[in-house]
């Protein structure tokens, strides 16, 4: 007896949801079995990992707070994804763009009107969208694997980060500690609900995805982006230039999570540190494959994968599992999405060796 | 007693999902025969083959070698057999030598110097001109296809498998071949010779067994047989003629090219050489040559996906367009069918609304402000696929769900009813049945009726002789005089194919090369 | 600048180069079979957590390179499975373990902090392995010896030996490899256990000869450098060796800007913030890549089969 994989006759709507889904819930699974078997209470820890953040509705704003960047970002990386270009440098991109924020805000110094805020949020946009820039160009120019450049810029963003809060941007009054001064009062993100800490950045993360779905679906640009994604070739038979392609997935991406940044920057931390860089970046790129490159879907697994950050944190103080733990349950999820993939197009079927064969 | 066969296949089946590729397939073939296996495409040639190579397994039936059942379970137990193979598309390398591809054929291991004088006794005993040590990718069609012939014969094989081996060579290279095989059959060796060219089986063949639809629908001598009648045994039905209107008259140059030059893409390329011809209001122009001499460089400079710098050297009712893009040439009235249909000219994954969208977007009014009209996407799809009797469900229906012949008639719909003033299109018929590939033919016919200039770039001379007013040859990316085809000296362009200069010009290019 | 300090320079540079070297013969095989393999960072970290917790278990680091060996081809399994067996995508997946790896290691290590394990003896007479001079040759970890031997002998591998011609093959041609008779997925999974295996032991190099402590994250994103030393190399390996010595030093130069400072020996440099010298690793693989990439030979060198799914029909 053995598998058999058959090519359905069109991708399965079912298994592209139902995956998903059944990769989480078996990530759950795993994750119980695991830590019973190296000795951590696995039900508790799973419990904690992924419903506490649900079931405490206490612990709300902080997955819609933790959501937001990550919703953000995975939006952008999904149009990259789709057309076969491979950003993995967002970490980088989200660095620049808070920083670029940053620049802006202390340019304008303490005392500038609360509109400085726009241009804030938009020089977070330029920036993350112009890191993403290098890449494309070396790409486009030269043909420099964007996977490597992108990546690589990351760990460049870093020293930047490091340069700025450590040098010329640094806080005078900080006591020598390498951040930038905490923004004045109005030029932060409004809180959306009193005594909460869920800023203008998480409507932001609720509404895009439903612009990324009209673009995606219904525009020339998005057939362009699906159909180089899927036969390259076709595309430059059907008109569309690979380099524009290539341009606009990687400033979008990069836009993004410059975008993600600046708000993550007005919105929540107030001031830009070494620990500013969290590994957003990383996760989006989960959060669009188990949202299946979908904006709709992004918007459900950014939420996912808020819940686990804030669970992960839950079950640190509850069954002292270590910080890394989370980031675990991450990669296994991605793996189950990824293994499943094959579902959509093929189907399984058991083969009985049969007793005509020759 | 009777010696038994070399090979004898009884009530071979293999079922794929939705389709039944062979269904009871039964014949056998005798040493030192040369056995046509006959069909069109998808007819379960290739698959057959396959199973009688180990690359397939069959669901049911059995294969007897001399006389003894057998189980071949993969390519090494059948050349251990005595079973060698020679593929349509070659089994070879690109950036390994002539040497390594040869001995990667081989499965026990042998020092390359003890090889390489098997190799040269081989090819000294079949006349067979290879240097062990040049790289493939720089070799010609025919010379490849030598390294397969080869790489078989120093197995010493009783059985030589030849799927479709002459749809790449010039009519003199065919010609070697038959000498060649001829040799190996005179000496023992069964040949199974797979193709669906009639006067080639008629010249060469013994028996030809012909498939339709997976069954095996006769064996015959085809000698007896004429090309006609093994034909409609093939297709199931009587042949349909190309109809044209009568007394039809060519209007004025519509499609001029002159001086197009364009440089080699990558090292596998070929580069175009001054290339110029033109093409009259309702005329059809075709292109021969053997693949891999510059069809496609050809196709992607005229279609726009590769744009010229000189505004001039492509031109259409005296408007200059060669510097436009893809894009802005199908608004100037230019369409194209590209030869690889899986990724080039359709997007497989995408339904046929969405391949309409592809490319008629633009000329259709599919767009507007930026944004995609799907409905008159799938108006435009579903217009297609009745005008064309397309078997598909529906303008939902994902392109690779479609056979080839449908997808071709799709493509070559999709184009057509955009009424384009120029048409280029490579191997319109390529891998495509003979209802299908009848349709499209008069499909162009037609088109050409309605004033359009119409560029078919094709493999197959026998293609080109039916359907072309006028047509010209490209070797090493430069392009013949134009030849009217009545009247046409087949020898004539059989020489002009494999070049004049040939495979003597490529070694002096090596020489230069290496110093 | 004095012999000392060069040859303390050198003794640096070489053990820098040691692991991305490592890796990326690993990875040098994987891509020559088809396979691009992202996942080199998760693997050295598995490598690395591995090799020091079997270290720490039964105090020889012998038992403990061997267990990074085989904890970097396990971890690459997982990526097999998914690749080859379930038609994944392969850069995703890659990340996919990049980032499993990344969070196992810590998980695992958690136990181990604070640790200390025992060190490779040298394989030379003291006299020569602590000689000012001939330390120069002989004063270096086992490992470093080991990866030098094993740059010849893979480049004997793939052009001499018949597993090396059919390695290249499948990862030339997949569906020739398959219609002539090879295993393309066989001939894959081999090619991937040995990458990752290669990057087990590279990323135990961190946990066992750099320091013997064990890190989060330690391997600092050298898995990366070491897939664009590939890709640097043009998929070679004299140059995949030249290249791992560049990057080496190019690392040197940030330890010594940290350290010292340019100030005392090249005043010139002393007012570039040593932030420059920390991102110039990364700076420089991206101009490697840059000039690679515009001679255009980046695609004519490259596997034809790299990084694309082999489904065969059966």
């Amino acid at each position: 007896m053995r598998l058999k994989l058959e090519k359905r006759p069109a991708p399965s709507t079912f298994m592209l949801i139902a995956t998903p889904i059944a990769s989480v819930l078996l990530t759950m699974l795993i994750g119980v079995i695991v830590f019973d078997a190296i000795g951590i209470q696995g039900e508790r820890a799973v419990i904690d990992i992924f419903l506490t953040p649900i079931l405490a509705s206490y612990k709300w704003q902080d997955v819609a707070v933790k959501a937001a960047p990550l919703i953000i970002i995975a939006l952008g990386l999904s149009i990259g994804n789709r057309a076969q270009i491979w950003n993995i440098g967002a970490e980088g991109q989200y660095v620049l763009g808070a920083l670029a924020a940053a620049g802006v805000g202390i340019a304008a110094g303490p005392d500038a009107p609360s509109a400085t805020l726009i241009l804030m949020i938009l020089a977070g946009i330029l920036g993350g969208a112009a890191w993403a820039a290098i890449p494309a160009f070396l790409k486009t120019r030269w043909d420099v694997n964007e996977i490597l450049s992108s990546l690589m810029l990351t760990y460049v963003s870093f020293q930047v980060l490091g340069y700025l809060v450590g040098g010329p941007w640094q806080d005078p009054n900080g006591r020598n500690f390498p951040a930038t001064a905490p923004l004045p009062e109005q030029l932060t993100l409004p809180i959306l609900f009193q005594g909460t800490t869920v800023h203008l950045g998480v409507a932001v993360a609720v509404i895009l995805p439903f612009v990324f779905w009209l673009l995606m679906s219904k525009s020339v640009f998005g057939f362009q982006i699906r159909v180089v994604g899927s036969a390259p070739h076709a595309a430059r038979h059907g008109g569309f230039d690979a380099k524009q392609t290539i341009w606009m997935a990687l400033l979008i991406g990069g836009g993004m999570a410059g975008l993600a940044g600046a708000l993550e920057f007005t919105g929540s931390l107030k001031a830009v540190n070494l620990g500013f860089p969290s590994g957003y970046g990383f996760t989006a790129i989960i959060v669009a494959f188990l949202g299946r490159l979908h904006p709709i879907g992004c918007l459900i697994a950014g939420i996912v994968l808020a819940i686990t950050y804030v669970g992960g944190q839950v079950a640190q103080t509850t069954v002292h599992i270590p910080n890394s733990t989370a980031g675990i349950f991450q990669a296994m999820m991605l793996f189950f999405i990824l293994a499943s993939d094959i579902l959509i197009r093929y189907r399984l079927r058991i083969v009985r060796p049969a007793g005509a064969r020759a | 007693m009777q010696t038994p066969p070399r090979l004898d296949l009884s009530g071979i089946t293999k079922r794929f999902p939705g389709v039944l590729a062979n269904d009871q397939v039964s014949f056998a073939v005798q040493p030192g025969e040369i056995h046509a296996l006959l069909g069109e495409n998808g007819a379960g040639k290739s698959t057959l083959v396959k199973m009688i190579y180990g690359i397939m397994q069959p669901d049911a039936g059995a294969i007897a070698w001399n006389g003894q059942r057998v189980t071949i379970a993969n390519p090494k137990a059948a050349r251990k057999l005595g079973i060698g193979m020679v593929f349509q598309h070659f089994s070879l390398f690109e950036a390994m030598t002539v040497l390594e591809n040869i001995a990667l054929g081989m499965d026990a291991k042998i020092p390359a110097r003890d090889l390489e004088a098997k190799i040269l006794s081989v090819m000294q005993q079949y006349g067979l001109k290879l240097e062990p040590h040049r790289i493939v990718s720089t070799l010609s069609v025919g010379e490849r296809q030598r390294i397969e012939i080869v790489r078989a014969l120093l197995l010493n094989p009783n059985l030589l498998i030849m799927d479709e081996p002459t749809s790449v060579l010039t009519p003199q290279e065919v010609e070697q071949l038959f000498v060649v095989l001829r040799q190996l059959a005179s000496e023992g060796c069964s040949i199974l010779y797979i193709s669906h060219k009639l006067h080639e089986i008629k010249a060469l063949c013994d028996t030809a067994t012909i498939l339709r639809g997976g069954k095996l629908v006769d064996t015959c001598d085809p000698a007896v047989e004429t090309s006609r009648s093994m034909a409609e045994k093939m297709i199931g039905g009587s042949l349909k003629d190309i109809t044209r209107s009568a007394g039809r008259a060519l209007g004025t140059a519509k499609l001029v090219v002159q001086g197009l030059s364009v440089a080699k893409d990558g090292p596998f390329d070929v580069a175009l050489k001054d290339i110029s011809f033109s093409v009259k209001a309702g005329e059809i122009f075709g292109i021969a040559g053997v693949a891999g001499n510059g069809q496609n460089a050809l196709l992607l400079a005229l279609s726009g996906e590769t744009p010229s710098t000189s505004p001039n050297a492509i031109q259409i009712d005296n408007r200059p367009i060669a510097t436009l893009t893809a894009k802005q040439r199908r608004l100037a009235g230019m369409a194209s069918v590209p030869e690889e249909r899986n990724g080039h000219a359709a997007v497989p994954d995408f339904s046929l609304s969405d391949n309409a969208i592809l490319t008629a977007r633009d000329r259709m009014g599919m767009v507007s402000g930026g944004m995609v009209n799907a409905r008159s996407a799938k108006t435009y799809a579903g217009e297609v696929i009745a005008a064309f009797s397309v078997k598909a469900t529906g303008p939902g229906a994902m392109a690779d769900s479609l056979s080839g012949g449908n997808l071709q008639k799709f493509i070559m719909g999709r184009e057509i009813m955009q009424k384009p003033q120029v048409l280029v299109v490579s191997q319109p018929t390529w891998g495509v049945d003979a209802g299908a590939a009848a349709a499209i033919h008069q499909a162009l016919v037609d088109l050409a009726a309605t004033g359009s200039a119409i560029v078919v770039i094709s493999q197959d001379l026998d293609e080109l002789l039916s359907l072309c007013d006028t047509l010209a040859v490209i070797n090493e990316g430069k392009l013949s005089k134009p030849i009217p085809v009545p009247g046409a000296n087949i020898e004539e362009i059989g020489l002009l194919m494999g070049g004049i200069h040939g495979e003597n010009h490529s070694e002096t290019a090596e020489l230069a090369h290496a110093s | 600048m004095s012999p000392e300090f060069i040859i303390a320079a050198i003794v640096t540079v070489v053990g820098l180069a040691t692991p991305i070297l490592l890796a990326g013969l690993g990875e040098l095989i994987t891509e020559k079979s088809g396979v691009l393999n992202l996942g080199v960072e998760g693997m050295m970290l598995m490598g690395a957590i591995c090799g020091f917790a079997a270290t720490a278990a039964t105090f020889n680091p012998w038992l403990g390179i061997l267990s990074a060996a085989a904890g970097g081809a396990i971890a690459s399994m997982l990526f097999a499975v998914l690749v080859l067996q379930l038609n994944s995508n392969q850069v995703a997946t890659g990340l996919a373990l990049s980032i499993f790896g990344t969070g196992l290691s810590s998980l695992i290590g958690n136990a181990f902090t604070g640790r200390i394990v025992p060190q490779f003896g040298s394989i030379f007479p003291d006299a020569l392995a602590k000689d000012p001079i001939w330390k120069l040759l002989f004063g270096y970890s086992p490992l470093v010896y080991f990866a030098l031997a094993m740059v010849p002998l893979t480049a004997w591998f793939l052009k001499s030996t018949r597993a090396g011609l059919i390695l290249r093959a499948v990862g030339e041609n997949d569906h020739s490899a398959h219609s002539i008779g090879y295993s393309v997925t066989g001939v894959r999974y081999a090619a991937i256990a040995f990458g990752g295996a290669m990057a087990g032991i590279g990323g135990a190099y961190f946990s066992m000869v750099i320091t013997p402590m064990w890190a989060e994250k330690m391997t600092a994103g050298r898995g990366w450098i070491a897939v664009a030393l590939v890709v640097f190399a043009g998929w070679r390996t004299g140059r995949l060796l030249a290249g791992a010595y560049f990057f080496g030093f190019l690392m040197w130069l940030e330890l010594f800007a940290k350290a010292n400072g340019f100030g005392n020996s090249l005043p010139f440099l002393q007012d570039i913030p040593s932030q420059v010298w920390a991102a110039m690793p990364y700076v420089m693989t991206i101009a490697a890549l840059t000039l690679i990439s515009s001679r255009g030979n980046v695609g004519a060198s490259a596997p034809a089969c790299l990084g694309k799914p082999f489904l065969p029909s059966t």
